[in-house]
């Protein structure tokens, strides 16, 4: 009898542990993701990279805060919303232009900023005199390079900010001058360098070149003129930004919100837009893209990015300081190969160093061929028949699978065509900057994105104060 | 009793400002500087920003400025995240990761110490055994292999709770289980090893022999003195947890200090690095302070001695 009794017990109990793990089971499961009550709410959900260092657009210069800054602040020009890469009316409502030398811009007459203070000339020339304020230390100042006597204002020489190529002629009407003529001006607007500051809040909480003034971005404190304003920045977690009543198109916008999150593994990422937390992720893992692409077929879609993936070589150091070495190395990739095989997620073979659709009628040119017996020629005139007597050397890359691949693929095209010892040395983003720029390496892979759509952005980095290797790399430095 | 506890501390004292002395010499000799960017800049705002975060100045001046920022606790702003003083930073993911190892902490126990006295009370049986092949396993499998599979499991095959992020009163659960579990292992070894000591000692047959229950024998005398280990294990392993684990911190995209940790590094954030190793120095000091007041209570052999 007691022991029917302990049965029992038992096995009520069991029951009602079964019972609880399906009631818990059926609640969880019938709850509304995030992707649905955003979508009742009308706000988009985006992965977005790393937390931002700053949103103060004149101190920042990476990936996550660009999409953010483009929600709160607009530039004179916007993309169209139709064609992104066409130019549309933003805080100016429209422009003409000397000779391409000269641009007047007229001001929104209704542009304000989310804290209903008009935008006006005032803003703009703040703007671009705190970002080109030497002790301010803005990474994206060269930018505005093309503005007359930016530079010289920049770097110390000038100290009159009234002869740099801004003017306010009134209010609401703003003149540009440049060094030369520059049809690519209005693209190059769109980059948040460009954009304007609010004076009168960056003000009251310090000082204009103070670096460390950025109590302005802060949610209670922030105002900016774009089509949305920050409601709330929790660190590593969120920012989000909604509907900005100010703004002088509000009418068309449709999103009530944004919420940007910021995941750095692109993994994690993943398995938050399948578990239905995002609408769109920044990245997705490579080696999962051709995956997609069969099994998601309607819905996979793929836009091309204005990117160009590329090895320098060191022409301060032999044997690279002989041109036909490095275009003897050049020969010997077979770049097809690595888009087909390697990358696979649709890139294209670079057959020059600025990338097709830089410019509607911009044809690239092609000069980057892949000619093994070419390239054992040129290295045989350079001295080095069939490789003999080539120094082993290093393929510097910054610490990445992606870029150790590649380095490891034509690590063996150039032993294998043209059987030279390469070596593959990665180094930590800062450390592979460093020796970039102490100039202590042979040959190391970078990239370039374009910063806006002319072939310029891709080209004027060669010379030797501008952009990417800015410490003033030799003009002639080689790229393969 | 207070002459211990004062001296302790001014010990601890001593560890910190070591220990920020140590990583701020690491930082000077770690290659790449600290002015990094996703883009190469002009020389003229490279020098900018030397200049503002006092980069200029010789290392000794370096060194002393950073010794007062900690000696009057006002700390400096952060490298990369600009205008942001790292004892925000701190405060903002402290909470996440103290929360998440809080959990995890009892869940290890919860595991770990049945699990260990089940092995130690049943030597050389199946169950010894089995917990001791769970122990190991969990001892062998990284939190990079189990957290995933955690996520996959509850997460997108069950649907019970959400893979990542910081946002529901459930998102504690699967990181701390990820955590709990490998801590749970060692936890289960720790308690199996000396339990099965403590059980041979002369006070237990004493015990036995006045006649107390099992129970009683293995709950009251013996676990008191098995747990010593265990709790001097606990004392670090509390600290490494309530700090946050980088690696479950970023599978699960927890808002916690263990990401901020790693990406100070990676960021060339010395500031930021500093700040975080003498939290963490600070936490190890006082939990391992803890840790020695607590066996001296339950240990009547340990005295308390400056």
């Amino acid at each position: 009898m007691l022991d029917a009794m302990r049965w029992i017990v038992r096995f009520s109990f069991l029951l009602a542990a079964l019972g609880g793990i399906a009631w818990f089971h059926h609640h969880r499961t019938h709850r509304p993701t995030r992707v649905d009550e955003a979508n009742r709410d009308g706000i988009l959900l985006i992965g977005n990279g790393s937390e931002p260092a700053t949103l103060d657009p004149q101190l920042a210069s990476g990936q996550p805060e660009h999409h953010i800054f483009h929600a709160i602040f607009e530039g004179l020009i916007a993309p169209l919303p139709e064609n992104p890469d066409g130019d549309g009316p933003g805080a100016a409502v429209s422009w003409t232009h000397e000779n391409f030398t000269t641009w007047t811009f007229k001001l929104q007459p209704n542009g304000r900023w989310s804290d209903g203070t008009l935008v006006t000339t005032a803003d703009f020339l703040y703007a671009y005199q705190r970002l080109l304020t030497p002790q301010l230390g803005a990474d994206y100042a060269a930018m505005l390079y093309p503005m007359l006597n930016a530079e010289a204002y920049h770097t110390g020489k000038l100290s009159d900010f009234s002869q740099v190529g801004v003017k306010a002629l009134d209010t609401h009407t703003l003149q540009i001058t440049l060094k030369g003529p520059a049809p690519y001006l209005p693209s190059m607007l769109k980059h948040y360098s460009w954009f304007p500051v609010p004076k009168h809040v960056i003000e009251k909480h310090g000082k204009m070149e103070d670096r460390g003034n950025t109590r302005w971005t802060r949610p209670a404190n922030m105002v900016g003129n774009g089509p949305f304003k920050l409601k709330s920045w929790r660190v590593n977690q969120t920012i989000e930004v909604d509907r900005n009543p100010h703004y002088w198109d509000a009418a068309s916008v449709k999103l009530n919100g944004i919420v940007f999150l910021p995941i750095v593994s692109d993994t994690t990422e993943e398995r938050a837009f399948l578990d239905g937390q995002l609408h769109v992720t920044l990245t997705a893992p490579l080696s999962k893209i051709p995956g997609y692409r069969e099994s998601k077929a309607p819905f996979f879609h793929s836009d091309p990015l204005l990117s160009v993936y590329f090895y320098r070589c060191n022409v301060t150091k032999k044997p690279f300081d002989d041109p036909k070495v490095r275009r003897a190395l050049a020969l010997a990739i077979d770049r097809e190969s690595i888009t087909r095989n390697i990358l696979r997620a649709g890139q294209k073979p670079a057959t020059g160093l600025t990338p097709p659709g830089t410019l509607a009628e911009y044809h690239t040119p092609d000069v980057m061929r892949f000619n093994p017996d070419e390239a054992r020629k040129l290295l045989s005139e350079a001295g080095f028949p069939d490789g003999k007597g080539f120094p082993t050397f290093d393929i510097l890359i910054n610490t990445s699978e992606a870029h150790r691949s590649l380095a490891e693929a034509v690590q063996a095209m150039w032993r294998q065509h043209l059987n030279i010892p390469a070596r593959v040395l990665n180094q930590d983003w800062g450390v592979y900057l460093e020796s970039q720029r102490k100039l202590d390496f042979q040959v190391c892979r970078a990239a370039w994105v374009g910063d806006y759509l002319d072939p310029s952005t891709f080209l004027a980095m060669w010379q030797t104060h501008d952009g990417n290797l800015a410490r003033g790399m030799p003009p002639n430095v080689c790229k393969s | 009793m207070i002459r211990f506890l004062v001296s302790r501390i001014i010990q601890g004292l001593v560890v910190i400002f070591a220990v920020i002395t140590i990583t701020f010499t690491l930082s000077k000799l770690v290659p790449g500087g600290a002015v990094r960017n996703e883009r190469n800049v002009t020389e003229e705002a490279r020098k900018a920003q030397e200049e503002y975060y006092g980069l200029n100045k010789p290392w000794l001046v370096q060194l002393g400025l950073q010794l007062k920022h900690y000696a009057t606790l006002d700390l400096p702003d952060s490298y990369h995240y600009k205008g942001r003083g790292v004892d925000e930073i701190i405060a903002s993911g402290f909470p996440v990761s103290a929360a998440v190892g809080v959990a995890a902490l009892l869940i290890a126990l919860a595991i770990g110490v049945p699990l260990g006295a089940l092995a130690a009370l049943r030597p050389n049986t199946l169950e010894d055994r089995a917990s001791t092949f769970a122990a190991t396993l969990g001892i062998c499998t990284p939190s990079m292999v189990l957290g995933p599979l955690i996520a996959m499991l509850f997460g997108l095959k069950l649907r019970w709770f959400n893979v990542a992020g910081w946002f529901d009163s459930s998102d504690w659960v699967l990181p701390a289980l990820t955590l709990g579990i490998i801590y749970s292992a060692y936890i289960a070894r720790l308690t199996r090893g000396s339990l099965r000591e403590t059980l041979a000692q002369e006070f237990i047959r004493t015990a036995r022999a006045k006649g107390s229950s099992e129970t009683s024998v293995v709950f009251l005398h013996a676990m008191k003195l098995a747990s010593l280990p265990v709790l001097n294990y606990l004392g670090p392993a509390a600290a490494g947890l309530l700090t946050g684990s980088f690696i479950v911190e970023t599978i699960f995209q927890l808002p916690g200090l263990g990401q901020f940790f790693i990406a100070a590094a990676t960021n060339g954030d010395h500031q930021l690095t500093i700040a975080i190793s003498t939290f963490y120095a600070a936490l190890i000091v006082g939990f391992n302070l803890l840790v020695d007041i607590l066996q001296a209570v339950l240990n009547p052999r340990i005295r308390l001695q400056a």
